[in-house]
């Protein structure tokens, strides 16, 4: 088996300091609620689980989660300032420390809300030099690297579902890199998760929406 | 399988002789191959890491501003100023390489925008080599590229082999892995050879075998600022040997997997998780007791 990796993994990436786990890995976890949230951000709750509470500040990790949560990138310096561009921007948020689940895996969860009261929450997990998994969205347990762009369908459990969906993304000339299922039971609520290679244009989105029941969240790959 | 496909130190080495090119030639156009494009457009790209490097340079031989921990902050600018004076004990490009390595490691820490080499906490050894023996040398910023991209194969080699993560290897493999690219890239800089540079890197990740990641508070400064400064000095001395003809009795590829084996022999508490080491000593807890005292201010409650 050969490695795939790229001299700018190694002499590589830029970001700003001092962690890539704990603040690009921070940052790039809330660009990405941010993206799957698709709205302006009024208020988040945002909870911290494992070393991320315990070195918070050090690492700017609390920096870099609001300056995520704006859309501001691993490797923009006005992180730092991401608390005073908060209060410019009206953005308001709380940070919370769950001593309840025990975990040596930096996770973090983000209840937001916009000016509209639409809620979501958001969970993931830094995984080190930057990475990150989004592995649930609202109550479905997922897991996402946003490395491509990403179709998350919430459907009933029915034959023919999966056959709907991939004959569209064919016919629109979309390859399918990775797809999943979860469901909560049989028959019961079901989400596809499927990673594309291409942009998904809206009219493809649109015609996976208009199949019967079927809510498209739509996440562009990150960056 | 790409032309210029390399999995050990070996592959490197007769990919290097066949085609009587250098490891940055071989680290480029591999690149090239799996982005589909161009060895220059790979250089170029890299030229933009340099760029940022040099700013880090230049503003942390210079800045006093306190690291975010508070920890460090105050240590690039008095060495820059004592290497300048000539009297160094571990003579110019050695003294120099410390100050550089010392800035960028602090620009870190001030939430700076630096380049991961091959991390975060081990980002100032690449440089503060190449970049001072550059200036030492007088040579142009192609041939620091050049360095930049023969230190990216051996990170290549040791990622692959092992692991760059202090979580999973401790220390040795941070810093430890910088050194060995640095040494590498040192060597051929100076003109030495392919296997003079595979020997350069190997002894360097030899000499540290087994250093452990113990970061107090958790906070990527104490020990690790300093560490990246016996990076340097590691990488010197490895990279002086080779060129003076020493060979490393244990190849780099069997160096490699002994760092992995050491690594996760490491018990938890020495590998990135601030129980052990440095940490654990009475000022390390008692920094300790600061930063969460700190972090509770920040934190309105807990669930």
């Amino acid at each position: 088996m050969h490695n795939d990796y790229s001299v700018f993994d190694i002499t590589g990436p830029i970001l700003i300091g001092p962690s890539s786990s704990h603040t690009a890995g921070a940052c790039r976890l809330a660009n990405a609620a941010r993206a799957i949230f698709n709205r302006e951000i009024a208020h988040a709750d945002i909870t911290l689980f494992g070393s991320f509470a315990q070195t918070l500040f050090g690492h700017g990790t609390d920096k870099a989660i609001i300056g995520g949560l704006m859309g501001i990138r691993p490797d923009d310096e006005q992180l730092i300032d991401a608390p005073a561009l908060a209060k410019m921007k009206h953005m308001t948020y709380r940070f919370l420390a769950s001593d309840t689940v025990q975990t040596s895996a930096n996770v973090v969860r983000f209840e937001m809300t916009s000016s509209e009261d639409e809620a979501m929450s958001v969970r993931g997990v830094s995984t080190g030099g930057g990475n990150i998994i989004v592995n649930q969205i609202g109550t479905t347990g997922l897991q996402i690297s946003l490395k491509y762009n990403t179709i998350v369908v919430d459907h009933l459990d029915k034959p023919g579902a999966v056959l709907g969906v991939s004959k569209i993304l064919a016919d629109d000339g979309i390859n399918i890199a990775s797809m999943n299922m979860y469901r909560h039971g049989k028959h019961d609520r079901a989400y596809m998760i499927i990673e594309t290679d291409e942009d998904i244009p809206p009219k493809t989105l649109a015609e996976i929406r208009s199949l019967r029941k079927m809510s498209v969240i739509y996440i562009p790959k990150l960056y | 399988m790409y032309q210029y496909q390399y999995d050990s130190a070996a592959d490197l080495l007769r990919i290097a002789n066949e085609n009587h090119i250098s490891f940055a030639d071989i680290a480029a156009a591999h690149e090239a191959e799996r982005e589909e494009t161009l060895a220059s457009d790979v250089f170029e790209r890299m030229r933009v890491s340099l760029g940022v490097m040099k700013e880090n340079i230049a503003a942390g031989i210079v800045s006093q501003a306190p690291s975010l921990g508070g920890l460090i902050g105050q240590n690039a600018a008095p060495m820059h100023t004592y290497a300048q004076t000539g009297k160094a004990l571990s003579g110019e490009l050695q003294s120099k390489a410390i100050a550089y390595a010392l800035a960028i490691t602090e620009e870190n820490a001030r939430m700076k925008r630096v380049v991961a080499c091959p991390t975060a906490g081990a980002c100032g050894v690449v440089p503060g080599c190449l970049i001072s023996l550059a200036e030492l040398r007088g040579c142009d910023d192609n041939t620091i590229i050049s360095g930049l991209l023969n230190a990216s194969a051996i990170g290549i080699l040791i990622t692959a082999g092992a692991t760059i993560s202090g979580a999973e290897g401790g220390c040795q493999a941070e810093v430890g892995a910088a050194s060995a690219m640095a040494a590498s890239a040192m060597v051929q800089m100076e003109g030495g050879g392919p296997e003079q540079s595979v020997h350069a890197a190997a002894m360097a990740l030899k000499n540290v075998l087994g250093l452990v990641c113990d970061p107090v508070a958790g906070l990527v400064e104490v020990p690790c600022s300093k560490r990246n400064a016996m990076g340097v000095a590691n990488a010197a001395a490895a990279a002086d040997m080779a060129l003076a003809g020493i060979q490393s009795v244990i190849p780099l590829d069997e160096v490699i997997t002994a760092m992995k084996h050491v690594g996760q022999a490491l018990p938890f508490e020495l590998k990135e998780t601030a129980r052990g080491g440095c940490a654990a000593t009475k000022t390390g807890k008692a920094i300790r007791r600061k930063v969460r005292a700190r972090n509770e201010r920040i934190i309105e409650d807990v669930e």
